[in-house]
């Protein structure tokens, strides 16, 4: 079973256009709403949505400043997906164990 | 941005094999059979060689780093903005052999999380997606 915490990243990640979204403020930094909007290709209320949701999987953060909310990207919510070391061992154990089971079929 | 700059780790598997070393070598370096167990591949057991292993989720570029016949092998591996080296080494045992993987080189730090989040991570992520769209 997935841990809640990775299935929501999971499912954070999953649409694409949330996505982009995450990516758009991985790659320029802070945004606003309006900004995101501008190169999103869908409406303002969905940019916003997807930013809740983002929000809520801990992927950004919003800051108040006068009337403008600036999101940023949150890479260290990322860790969870990028610990490698545990998603590589389950990789290679699984590869040892078709590697014996090769090394049987060698046999006969 | 405290985190320290790099912090590199490596997995490492290690079995006993009840099977000769000359044997398990074939199995790790004849792209037919590497292709039976790890990926479809162009691998050649020649230093410097380039090739690629490839699987349904993409695609890992490797290089030849060290080859000595029954003993070790090592390449690198290249895959979703992330370079590492994997390095097998084979020992014989009075009833066949250890054979031990180290899968070195992990950064587990900001940097690499935000090399992910803007590089191979879209390939991963579009893999993700049918994932999650298949267990609903």
């Amino acid at each position: 079973m997935m841990p809640d915490r990775h299935d929501m990243l999971f499912r954070s990640l999953a649409d694409p256009t949330r996505r982009a979204i995450f990516e758009r403020l991985c790659r320029d930094g802070d945004q606003t709403v309006g900004a995101l909007t501008a190169r999103a290709g869908v409406s303002q209320p969905a940019v916003s949505k997807h930013l809740a949701v983002l929000k809520r999987a801990g992927l950004v953060r919003d800051r108040h400043e006068g009337r403008l909310t600036h999101y940023s990207a949150q890479l260290g919510a990322l860790a969870p997906l990028v610990d490698w070391t545990s998603q590589m061992a389950g990789f290679w154990q699984s590869r040892f164990d078709r590697l014996e089971d090769l090394l049987k079929r060698m046999d006969q | 941005m405290s985190e320290p700059a790099s912090e590199m780790r490596a997995v490492i598997v290690e079995r006993e094999i009840p099977h000769p070393p000359e044997k398990i070598w074939r199995a790790l370096t004849q792209p037919q059979l590497i292709a039976e167990w790890l990926m479809q591949n162009d691998f050649e057991p020649t230093v410097g060689r380039h090739f690629n292993l490839r699987a349904n989720w993409g695609v890992v570029d490797c290089q030849v780093l060290v080859v000595e016949a029954n003993k070790t092998l090592s390449y690198t591996w290249d895959t979703m903005g992330l370079k590492s080296v994997v390095t097998w080494t084979l020992t014989p045992t009075g009833t066949g052999s250890r054979l031990r993987m180290e899968h070195a080189g992990f950064p587990m730090d900001r940097d690499f999380a935000f090399q992910g989040a803007t590089a191979g991570w879209q390939r991963f992520l579009a893999a993700l997606e049918q994932t999650v769209a298949r267990i609903g």
